[in-house]
């Protein structure tokens, strides 16, 4: 705390605070209510983790085992058996970097020509971004599913990836980072005769890179998590992205005995790659949805 | 959303009092702005292409669709030839209000929103308040993991959930064993079912409401909590006079956010309940895609999907005159 020991007016209130009983008793029940919260929050994520390698004795034990007195991997082999894991990550691995990479390019673009550029027709291509941003997925569902077909696009990975190419979020994400770049730097560079390509290309676009993190971060999550669509748009179980085979498996009545052990096992590859992703960069996240949210 | 727009300006600021920026409005009609603007008229419009493309595509023509759609008997045989669905007025809409599903599908959704949406922007903002109270050990450990959920699929979430309310092996049924409880089957049950899917949803989206209300409260300037600990304001008063005031920006945006994504519920009930006990867990959204997909009555899939989206447009619109008022 000696960053806020030199500053005059917090240094009163903060050292009162570590002396005073009062203040104390407050942060150790903050504390306490953290803790309980989270908790709760990471029971559930602990639970399957801990039961996808249990044997089927212990996963029906009463009372319940925390850690399995023996770790097996029974339950990730009959998953490899009962479904195709290898070909449903690889198609929510394909689809979610196509769709992240149109998503940087074609967001960034827009959001330039909205930050930067002056056109006619700027005001109301916004207003259309800020309605995107509202408009929830259901409502297209059955008319993209009947052009697809109609363009025998059921079962391919264009129609999972095509859709979801150019989000209005990121758009909006995009437009706010790029109108904090200086405009004369831009000026400068139109002097020098660049070209507006040029200028997003190789001024704009670097100066943006921690955006362009933060957007592929959301792209590549919400891809990877969609469910809906892929739902729809696929009935070929080679074409399945991994929720929509997780939910399948877990739907399907067939399957159902004694397949709880196989099943966390799935929410476990599913969440793990997720959660990793997430730890490591969790700086981008919260820096992400503050500035989408309240700019 | 004006909170959006509002932001437009201010980055540029400084460098405007050196060169002339052509803004939007404001500067008077010179020269110079006229040659600019015609100047990115083609840049401005090849930017925009690719988005606009996918829009008009994949948004746009969609939305129309679904309303000519909802206005036709479109069915299995239309796939192939949307051209011949016959125009049946506006039978699907009155068919929807007489439809017993439905109309449980609505009050379902309904109270899953009423009482989830609260539920979620409450925790949130406990979570938040308690985050930011001044605390600098293990912070951004407490963020990371109350921010967890949010970044997993719904569908992994769920079927982690059924398997801890699971009444044989799960992980509730076995806790209330030690203690000596017997715990009720929450998804088997028709009064369970609902609450449990939507502790569920708080449990997940607890998360996103609290970063953005983190973001909110760090806005708040110390100055202004300083000043008001100096006037003599107990921590509640705080609460109550500074946090929530200054907040409400913050919670115009959540609460409108939460409400669209818990208006649309589908992954929860599909993959825990498939929308029963009897019905007790149908949703707006499953009952569509049931309609739509598994009994391919588009037309009237149509309808429902229309029918939620207007209550989405309402709900919004009314969030956003309610809470901007009393700004």
């Amino acid at each position: 705390m000696s960053t806020t020991e030199t500053r005059a007016p917090l240094a009163a209130p903060a050292s009162r605070a570590r002396r005073d009983p009062a203040a104390r008793a407050r942060r150790t029940l903050v504390y306490v209510l953290l803790t309980l919260g989270l908790i709760v929050t990471v029971a559930p994520f602990a639970w399957m983790a801990l039961s996808s390698f249990k044997t089927q004795r212990e996963l029906g034990a009463s009372p319940p085992v925390w850690l399995p007195s023996e770790w097996t991997l029974d339950n990730f082999r009959e998953l490899l058996d009962r479904m195709d894991v290898g070909q449903a990550l690889f198609n929510s691995l394909l689809v979610a970097v196509f769709v992240t990479v149109c998503n940087l390019l074609f967001c960034s673009m827009l959001g330039y020509a909205l930050a930067k550029l002056n056109f006619a027709g700027k005001r109301p291509i916004f207003g259309i971004v800020l309605g995107a941003l509202m408009v929830p997925g259901n409502l297209m569902l059955l008319p993209m599913f009947v052009m697809m077909s109609a363009m025998g696009l059921i079962d391919s990975y264009a129609a999972l990836i095509l859709p979801f190419a150019a989000g209005a979020f990121g758009v909006f994400l995009m437009r706010q980072f790029i109108q904090a770049i200086p405009d004369e730097l831009l000026e400068a560079a139109r002097m020098d005769g660049a070209r507006e390509w040029y200028i997003f290309w190789r001024i704009v676009l670097p100066l943006v890179k921690p955006a362009l993190a933060t957007l592929s971060i959301f792209v590549f999550l919400g891809s990877w998590n969609n469910f809906l669509w892929p739902l729809v748009a696929t009935n070929d179980p080679g074409k399945y992205t991994l929720p929509v085979a997780l939910a399948t498996f877990a739907t399907d009545p067939t399957q159902a005995d004694g397949s709880n052990g196989v099943l966390m096992a799935g929410a476990f590859l599913v969440v793990l790659p997720v959660l990793l992703v997430f730890v490591l960069l969790q700086r981008f996240f919260t820096q992400g949805i503050a500035t989408a949210g309240l700019k | 959303m004006s909170t959006t727009t509002a932001q437009a300006g201010t980055p540029g600021a400084g460098p405007d009092a050196v060169v002339p920026k052509a803004q939007d409005d404001g500067a008077g009609p010179d020269r110079r702005r006229r040659d600019r603007l015609s100047r990115h008229n083609l840049a401005g419009w090849l930017f925009s292409t690719p988005f606009l493309v996918l829009f008009l595509t994949f948004m746009a023509f969609p939305i129309v669709a679904t309303l000519l759609m909802s206005f036709t008997d479109f069915g299995l045989r239309n796939v192939t030839d949307p051209l011949s669905a016959q125009f049946v007025g506006l039978d699907n809409y009155t068919k929807l209000f007489q439809d017993d599903k439905f109309l449980k599908a609505l009050f379902n959704t309904g109270y899953f929103v009423v009482l989830g949406v609260p539920l979620t922007i409450g925790s949130g903002l406990a979570a938040a308040v308690l985050l930011n109270s001044g605390i600098d050990r293990l912070r951004t450990f407490f963020r990371v993991g109350f921010y967890a959920p949010v970044v997993t699929a719904i569908v992994a979430v769920a079927v982690i959930w059924r398997f801890v309310l699971d009444p044989s092996e799960g992980l509730i049924a076995g806790l209330g064993h030690q203690l000596g409880v017997q715990t009720p089957d929450f998804l088997g049950s028709e009064t369970l079912a609902m609450p449990s899917l939507i502790m569920m949803a708080v449990w997940r989206n607890m998360g996103s409401a609290m970063v953005l209300f983190l973001a909110g409260l760090q806005a708040i300037p110390t100055e202004v909590r300083e000043a008001a600990r100096i006037d003599g304001a107990g921590i509640f008063q705080e609460f109550r006079r500074i946090t929530v005031p200054l907040l409400r920006p913050t919670m115009l945006y959540v609460a409108v956010m939460t409400t669209i994504g818990f208006l649309n519920v589908f992954e929860e009930p599909f993959v825990m309940t498939d929308g029963g006990p009897s019905d007790s867990t149908l949703t707006i959204s499953l009952h569509m895609y049931r309609e739509g997909f598994d009994f391919f009555h588009m037309g009237y899939a149509s309808a429902m999907a229309y029918v939620l989206f207007v209550i989405v447009l309402a709900i919004t619109t009314l969030q956003l005159r309610l809470l901007k008022d009393k700004t």
